[in-house]
């Protein structure tokens, strides 16, 4: 039995129908006479109140709810990479194509093609038992990514009757047949998932493997590993959408999902024209063959926007369960919690702070949830990770405000904007006083390992000469900078060094743009290799005028962008002509005083 | 459509700029609501809420003697419409789109629903083309690219409206020669700054080209939430339909934002941030994100909403909503303005996000983003040091410190002060971005490349 009711109240996105004993929570239902996509949040009785994910503009009171007797799900198997989806997984340029530039309502469409033929290569044969989650088959979903046909989660598995042989299927064709306590059932290339509910691992991993995003802030001072999370606050114009866009560009992930929660049209605009062009610099083919985006932008409908959350993170999980890494970055999660805080509202629920419902803790935990490294169900054994980076817009810049401090609970990399950096075009803006990785420990085995043993070592040092420049700089603020001796502005020297030569990071260079491992360790031993020679040298007696006066100071600030990384052995002559030039200090010194 | 003027009379309620009909049926959620008094005074509204017989009806031109006995509703059985055509260039409205230039209603191609829809993001064509403004702060460091929105916050008493004037007469896109059509919205302000406007745009011979929608000060408030929609409708069938670029002028839209929490506060919604409600940002978002380009189509629409901050708070919501949806902000500061200094765009709070994507090589010139990149972070270190001399005295300042402060006072009076009627070519605004690069030593340029610095740093002894 499916519920039918009628519409009897209506309010923006909130709609109340009557009639509809049958609905069950979180079903997906159809409102109205032009079917437009619903999603029941509360019972009362036989009222149910329902969020509409489009425009209500024009709906009455009388006309129909039809219910699906299903949850809010999203389709998942091969076809999804390189889509853009809105909110509710149904493709953008399938709704333009039924109505054109402009988004209209009630549109139905697949999320994939499912009459496309995929070449199937089955891994199981006759006989076989599988647990729920085990792999059937692999087909190439792009050059880029192996697709793995997998049972759901929730399927009972079984002995495999029959398995069909190595050809082209579309989706809807039955490619096995199992049998399980007697009762037989058939898996196809394509299943349904609920949204709300997180796919299970069998296990999961701790996360020791650091995601490298080429942008050195980010990877040398304030890490995040594979199956971490991460947030990212701040107010306008400090830069949170460019380091998504970096992140999703270069992180070192097989799959991206791009989600744009209301957000501007023109960003995912720009992902969409730029991916393609891009190359992903471990594989050379194109970004977009490993990325999905969901756009539900500002103007879009506002309850689409809290679905378009879990609708990305579902399909991360699903990647993630075929053994690969996954990043999610989602732009923004505050206005996510906007969506809540509106349906909250209509609904007239008491609300907690700024008018935030008081779930909003338990939602962004729930999500933040989501995240990890594990093993996935069934066989053969796939290690996978999602990791999840949310932005959040604050308003006013201020993180004291709820979502900020909400989500800082639940995340263990906090990347701080600070609008002053921003102002003075220090890009990215991420504050290095305030922001905190949890991962460094953790992941300093891999750095150590796959890079250079000095990596620790040499990052405390650097990452001391900023925390102590901060402390000068307050007294530099009341007495002058003449006020302090050698040793100290030469912490202020260096200080300004790394701020330039490493945190500061053009994403619009083409050089610039992305870092590897081994250039920014390159450049972070020049720059503290820089501090401990000319601690030297004026303990030598060299006055710090000469060395600030050191001609390769320029060259070594501009390494970042004129030393491409074909040519990254040029950091280490540069390095070693850096140490000739202070002998050469020194020795002139000698003669000096000698003389 | 039969029920077309379906006519309730039983008002149970008015409250604030609400009008509350009862025993009413097949009423839709955002119909328009025509309102007649019992003098014959005929009003226009929407409906917010319906349900339960039950419709709550937003009055555009307020509620001011209306009476509970007499008053008449008509549902319309569509929501708000305006007509458009090509006619309407060089005409001037009300802000609900009535004539008030004494010339008859024009004859409309195309009746259009205000509220518009959204643009799918997978149609949309990404912004590029570099627009020269004639204005060396804009054109140098804060590029505006044709479909981009940028707005400028204001504060009371700073000249907005002289800038969004300047750039309206000005603006061109370099090489096409093409000039844009205006849509200008006032949504209450002073009749002067209106006229300001107008006459602005007449003596440039631009108002042929124009289509100017008033609501002034003392025009309804209500009225303020549809005029900035009735403005875009007509900008986007000038644009999408007709081809034209169109330049959209929206000020002030902190009127506009008092206006919706006005009605948030009378239907006693729950408040977000100082009593405005929890969807201004969703609310502001339909009317910003009505800006861009669109595949295969040649017109554009670039809009430029002004915004007076109260207290000149840039952290106060409405400032802050609006940055977090518009590509970048042209902030203006009162420091500047007392100085004297024209524009006086705060550049450093100020930004273009489109900027990176509409110069360079083949657009303006290969050094200008380096160019920009520099004098921010010059003009940044200048403004430091400037703050430190203030306590330290110049001489406690090092060598390079007293060049900053030199270039600090070359920057503000070489490069950003110009005349109101000054449009310089981006050649000449970037011969005097390096004039005043070229007061630093060579070795502080440090955001750019080489082969730019041979070619135009010219040393000073």
């Amino acid at each position: 039995m499916v519920a039918r009711g009628r519409i009897v109240w209506i309010s923006g996105p909130a709609v109340k129908a009557d009639g509809m004993s049958e609905a069950k929570m979180y079903e997906t239902v159809y409102v109205g006479e032009s079917r437009l996509i619903g999603e029941v949040i509360r019972l009362t009785g036989d009222t149910a109140f329902i969020q509409v994910y489009e425009s209500t503009s024009g709906l009455r009171p009388g006309e129909p709810v039809i219910g699906t007797g299903n949850p809010l799900s999203v389709l998942l198997g091969p076809g999804l990479i390189g889509r853009i989806y809105d909110g509710i997984q149904r493709p953008l340029d399938d709704i333009a194509r039924q109505s054109g530039a402009f988004i209209s309502r009630g549109i139905a469409v697949d999320p994939v093609d499912k009459r496309k033929r995929y070449r199937f290569i089955p891994t199981v044969k006759v006989g076989d038992e599988l647990e729920p989650g085990s792999r059937l088959g692999t087909v190439d979903e792009t050059p880029l990514i192996k697709h793995h046909i997998m049972l759901p989660p929730d399927n009972p598995g079984g002995k495999v009757i029959a398995v069909e042989k190595e050809g082209d299927y579309d989706l809807e064709h039955p490619i096995a047949t199992l049998e399980k306590d007697g009762k037989r059932h058939e898996a196809k290339m394509y299943h349904y998932w609920p949204v709300r509910r997180p796919r299970p691992l069998r296990e999961k991993l701790d996360p020791e493997i650091p995601l490298i995003t080429g942008q050195r802030v980010i990877d040398t001072l304030f890490p995040v590993a594979k199956g971490g999370t991460a947030a990212i606050p701040g107010g306008f114009g400090t830069g949170k959408t460019v380091t998504m866009h970096q992140i999703a560009k270069w992180a070192d992930a097989q799959v991206v999902i791009y989600i744009g929660c209301g957000e501007r049209g023109n960003e995912m605009t720009e992902v969409l024209v730029e991916f393609p062009h891009l190359t992903d610099p471990r594989s050379g083919r194109p970004l977009m063959e490993r990325t999905v985006l969901v756009a539900n932008t500002s103007n879009m409908p506002v309850a689409a926007r809290e679905a378009s959350i879990y609708t990305g993170v579902t399909m991360g999980e699903y990647y993630r369960d075929m053994g690969y890494d996954v990043v999610l970055v989602a732009d923004s999660t505050s206005r996510w919690a906007e969506a809540l805080r509106e349906m909250s509202g209509r609904l007239e629920e008491m609300p907690a702070e700024e008018g935030y419902p008081s779930y909003l803790a338990s939602r962004l935990a729930e999500f933040y949830e989501r995240a990890g490294r594990g093993i996935a169900l069934g066989t053969p054994e796939r290690i996978g990770s999602v990791t999840l980076i949310g932005a959040v817009s604050p308003s006013g810049a201020d993180f004291t405000e709820p979502v900020t401090t909400h989500t800082i609970r639940f995340i263990k990399t906090f990347w701080g904007l600070d609008t002053r950096l921003a102002y003075s075009r220090h890009y990215p803006a991420i504050n290095w006083m305030i922001s905190y990785s949890g991962y460094v420990d953790s992941i300093a085995k891999w750095w150590m390992k796959s890079v250079s043993e000095e990596w620790f070592r040499l990052r405390e040092e650097g990452y001391y000469i900023l925390q102590r420049e901060d402390t000068l700089k307050e007294i530099v603020r009341l007495l002058g900078p003449e006020a302090l001796p050698d040793e100290e502005k030469l912490v202020l020297e260096v200080a300004r060094m790394i701020k330039i030569g490493i945190l500061q990071q053009a994403a619009f260079d083409k050089i610039d743009t992305y870092c590897s491992p081994a250039k920014q360790f390159k450049l972070l031993r020049l720059m503290v290799g820089f501090y401990r020679e000319a601690q030297k040298a004026l303990k030598a007696g060299i006055p710090l005028a000469d060395i600030r006066s050191m001609q390769i100071i320029t060259r070594m600030l501009k390494a970042k962008f004129e030393i491409s990384e074909e040519e990254i052995g040029k950091i280490d002559a540069l390095y070693d002509e850096m140490m000739e030039e202070f002998k050469a200090l020194t020795a002139r010194e000698v003669k000096q005083v000698v003389g | 459509m039969v029920e077309v003027g379906v006519e309730y009379t039983k008002v149970s309620e008015i409250r604030g700029p609400l009008l509350i009909v009862e025993g009413v049926s097949r009423v839709s959620f955002d119909e328009l609501v025509e309102i007649e008094t019992m003098d014959g005074i005929k009003r226009l509204g929407k409906v917010l809420e319906v349900g339960q017989g039950k419709a709550v009806i937003q009055v555009f031109e307020g509620t001011t003697g209306l009476s509970v006995k007499g008053t008449r509703a008509r549902f319309l059985g569509k929501t708000m419409e305006v007509p458009v055509s090509q006619e309407l260039l060089g005409r001037i409205f009300d802000g609900l789109g009535r004539p008030i230039d004494g010339l008859p209603e024009p004859i409309a191609e195309e009746f259009r629903d205000v509220n518009g829809a959204p643009i799918n993001p997978e149609r949309r064509e990404y912004p590029r083309d570099f627009i020269q403004t004639g204005v060396s702060v804009i054109d140098g460091m804060l590029t505006l690219v044709r479909g981009q929105k940028l707005p400028i916050f204001s504060g009371s008493g700073m000249p907005h409206n002289i800038l969004a004037a300047q750039i309206a007469r000005q603006a061109t896109v370099v090489g096409s020669g093409e000039e844009f059509a205006v849509v200008f919205a006032a949504i209450g302000v002073q009749y002067s700054e209106a006229q300001y406007f107008k006459r602005s745009l007449e003596e440039s011979g631009a108002l042929r080209r124009s289509t100017l929608f008033l609501n002034l000060a003392d025009d309804p408030a209500i009225e303020r939430i549809i005029t900035p929609r009735v403005a875009l409708t007509v900008a986007e069938y000038l644009a999408f339909d007709l081809n034209m670029h169109v330049l959209v002028i929206l000020t002030d839209m902190t009127n506009y934002a008092e206006a919706l929490r006005e009605i948030s506060a009378a239907r006693e919604e729950v408040p977000g941030r100082k009593g405005y409600p929890g969807y201004l940002y969703t609310d502001l978002a339909t009317i910003y994100e009505r800006a861009g380009r669109i595949k295969n189509v040649k017109g554009s629409i670039t809009q430029m909403p002004i915004l007076s901050m109260p207290a000149d708070d840039i952290t106060h919501p409405i400032p802050d909503l609006t940055g977090y949806i518009t590509e970048g902000q042209i902030v203006l500061s009162r420091d500047l303005f007392r100085r004297d200094i024209y524009p006086p765009v705060g550049v450093l709070m100020s930004l273009s996000r489109l900027m990176k994507d509409g110069v360079g090589e083949g657009k303006t010139r290969a050094d200008h983003m380096e160019v920009s990149n520099q004098l921010y972070d010059a003009y940044a270190r200048a403004q430091e040091v400037r703050a430190l001399s203030e306590i330290v005295g110049k001489a406690g300042l090092t060598g390079v410190d007293l060049k900053y402060l030199d270039f600090g006072d070359a920057f503000e009076q070489q490069f950003l002060k110009q005349a109101v009627d000054e449009n310089r070519t981006l050649e000449e605004t970037l011969r005097r971005a390096w004039d005043v690069l070229s007061t630093l030593p060579e070795g502080e340029l440090t955001k750019i490349k080489e082969v730019h610095i041979k070619k135009y740093y010219k040393a000073r002894g």
